[in-house]
């Protein structure tokens, strides 16, 4: 096998990119050789939606898995399906949905492959109900530099939990076995409510989640003084046939469709700008009802809402933009507060912020999730405090005992990430026994380190 | 590897005893560098800059020598530095320069070939050693301290001036060379600093001190901007002064 083409790669966000050799396997057996035969540094990667480095290897070789595609049959029983790595969440809800299933996790976008998805144990709207994408998971097979292996949670639970949100460094899946959620129908009954402020909805989530599968709330940053933290509470589940609409009900299950518009080139710099996103953001507070239940939303509507506009990304212009993510326990949910209003203060208030409540984490030494609040806010890259600003914030999250997803980081210190992830060891025992020449690696596991 | 800030864990300091130089390494190893490898001529006042480093956090700071009069040290200091630092460099500072006294170089043909080669021809080789590594590396970084002296020369430093200018578009060209690789090459332009090298001259217009100049290049290096003046100021000033008759730019002190 050849390898391909040198390409200039990065993440989501637009930002650090790097130049590596670029090839496509098209079966599992090409992917293995590859391990076997390179001298690395080597990392897979997907649809490149991690907004950081996590899927590039400047100097080395990225293995796309898009070409690792096939899917099963879904057995109706018992709802598992296997497929390929390259398999894309979109790709596998054009399937599952009209037999009557959904994924049982979806993060904000489709565009995401199931090795990805493995790679860092992503999380939905459910989590605080379901867990993350590896508590679905009931097999996976892993291309490794000694082999390919073949794990469940059972069978070699290190090997699998290590791989479920270890970014990619403890081999390429080549395939896995899902097990889909069974629904009637593919539209989600949703509650929605206004709040004034952060204290509110955080209440509100705490006291009601539980009775909802899927729940989310919209912040908005850029409103100082007492609006600050006002937002849109959005919650509900698959809605059942009786409560579709006529029209509805004739096509139940049908799939959601592909992004309508696009940004077909970079937008000039500044177009997203304090100005804009605060009316912007005004627009979304308004449109929201104060509170209304029972409203039937689509798939893409409700989980979605981003996919809508293909390449939004390039909205954020040239100097590109970063996301920063971070889970807290219960106990510290005051960092959500915090935080919020130390960007504020300093200037550079996030456009865009999401947060959850996650339900108790899963064995991965690197999976992101644990119990209590998660906040995932963008922010604009450009303002010269910015870096401090989020070197404060790290450091408010590792003393609460947070941490930050590293799907979404491109800048956090090697040291904090360590005090962040205190179980990096195992991780690290694991990739000793399956990659003892340390040929897989990637730029974000060389930025923090962790090879 | 750079972050999303175009912060360096690795630095070279091509020039390490350069006082702008160090200061703006200084303000980097207090972000994101932990390797350092000072590359020079002077092995004590290179070991002084290292144990600095090192009490500022840098966790690994090599020191390489060479003598910039020697054009064949060019490639062997390259390749000395990157096994120094372990492979591979995010950073490279190219601050590699004399100012010279411009009375004595006037009809000095030794002096004059001597400072062309330590200013102009040396870090140029040093850069074409460079860019094969920089390729294979698949990311980097370069930023080259040019000067303003080198925009327009002056009666008052032409020699020094016209190395700078040299070197300045040695490097615009160089960086168009690396654009597809997707490494960043800066030119930095500084104006008067207070440093050792100009310690006792009269002052220009625009002068900064160092600190100053370290604040505005450090800003400046993460940014994509081809040109970094400090202060950002003089790219306006320059803009007119190239501009100016031979009459009153002769004429202007200094």
């Amino acid at each position: 096998m050849t390898l391909g083409n040198q390409e200039l790669l990065s993440g989501w966000g637009n930002t650090a990119p790097s130049t590596a050799w670029v090839t496509t396997p098209r079966s599992a057996d090409e992917v293995v050789e590859l391990l076997r035969s390179t001298k690395g540094p080597l990392i897979a990667r997907g649809l490149g939606r991690s907004y950081g480095d996590a899927a590039q290897c400047a100097g080395g070789t990225v293995v796309s898995n898009r070409s690792l595609w096939h899917l099963s049959p879904i057995d109706p029983s018992t709802g598992l399906v296997t497929c390929g790595a390259g398999v894309s969440i979109d790709e596998l809800l054009a399937v599952a949905l009209p037999a009557g299933f959904f994924v049982p996790v979806t993060p904000g976008t489709r565009q995401v492959t199931v090795g990805g998805a493995i790679a860092a144990d992503i999380h939905g709207k459910n989590h605080h109900v379901e867990g993350s994408f590896m508590n679905h998971v009931t097999s996976m097979t892993i291309a490794t530099p000694v082999g390919p292996i073949t794990v469940s949670a059972e069978s070699d639970p290190p090997l699998f939990w290590a791989t479920g949100g270890g970014m990619g460094l403890t081999g390429i899946v080549t395939q896995a076995t899902i097990r889909l959620l069974p629904v009637e129908s593919g539209y989600v009954s949703v509650d929605t409510e206004r709040f004034d402020d952060l204290d509110s909805i955080m209440e509100a989530m705490y006291t009601g989640d539980a009775n909802y599968r899927y729940s989310v709330a919209w912040v908005d940053c850029m409103t100082a003084g007492a609006r600050m933290g006002r937002g849109v509470l959005t919650r509900g589940d698959h809605a059942p046939l009786e409560a579709l609409s006529a029209k509805q009900r004739a096509t139940p299950l049908a799939a959601p469709t592909g992004a309508k518009l696009s940004v077909p080139f970079t937008a000039p710099p500044g177009l997203l700008n304090k100005l804009s996103i605060s009316a912007f953001n005004e627009l979304w507070f308004r449109k929201a009802p104060t509170k209304r239940d029972g409203e039937i939303q689509s798939v893409g509507t409700f989980f979605h809402p981003l996919d809508g506009v293909s390449n939004w990304n390039r909205m954020h212009g040239p100097k590109g933009f970063l996301q920063y993510q971070f889970a807290v326990p219960d106990a510290h949910g005051d960092v959500v507060t915090r935080a919020i209003e130390v960007l504020s203060s300093a200037k550079v208030p996030s456009f865009l912020a999401v947060l959850k409540r996650f339900g108790p984490g899963d064995p991965g030494p690197l999976s992101f999730p644990i119990e209590g609040w998660t906040l995932a806010l963008d922010v604009p890259l450009g303002p010269p405090q910015l870096p401090k600003v989020l070197d404060q914030l790290d450091q408010m999250v590792a003393e609460a005992g947070g941490r930050l997803y590293l799907a979404k980081d491109s800048r956090v210190s090697a040291e904090l990430l360590r005090t962040m992830y205190p179980s990096l060891d195992s991780l690290n025992e694991v990739r000793r026994l399956i990659d003892p020449h340390g040929v897989l690696a990637s730029d974000l596991s060389r930025r923090l380190e962790l090879d | 590897m750079q972050n999303a800030f175009g912060q360096p864990q690795s630095v070279l300091v091509l020039g390490g005893t350069s006082d702008i130089a160090l200061a703006v390494t200084r303000r980097l190893v207090n972000d994101r560098t932990t390797t350092v490898v000072l590359a020079g001529r002077d092995d004590a006042a290179l070991a002084r800059s290292a144990e600095e480093l090192r009490a500022h956090g840098a966790t690994l700071v090599e020191t390489v020598l060479f003598d910039a009069g020697d054009l064949s040290s060019a490639a062997p200091t390259i390749d000395a530095a990157f096994a120094a630092a372990g492979g591979s460099i995010d950073l490279v500072l190219v601050a590699v320069g004399l100012l010279g006294d411009q009375d004595k170089l006037d009809d000095d043909a030794q002096g004059t070939a001597s400072l062309f080669s330590v200013n102009l021809t040396w870090p140029a080789a040093a850069l074409a050693a460079l860019r094969p590594r920089l390729i294979a590396q698949g990311t980097g970084h370069v930023a080259v301290f040019s000067s303003v002296a080198g925009v327009r020369v002056r009666r008052a430093n032409f020699t020094y001036g016209s190395t700078k200018a040299g070197l300045d578009a040695f490097t615009q060209g160089y960086a168009e060379s690396l654009r597809p690789s997707g490494v960043l090459v800066q030119i930095i332009r500084p104006g008067f600093v207070r440093t050792k090298m100009t310690e006792g001259m009269a002052e220009a217009p625009f002068t900064t001190d160092v600190d100053t100049a370290a604040d505005t290049i450090v800003k400046g290096l993460s940014t994509k901007a081809p040109v970094v003046w400090s202060p950002s100021i003089l790219k306006v000033v320059f803009m007119a002064m190239v501009h100016l008759p031979s009459v009153l730019w002769r004429r202007l002190p200094g």
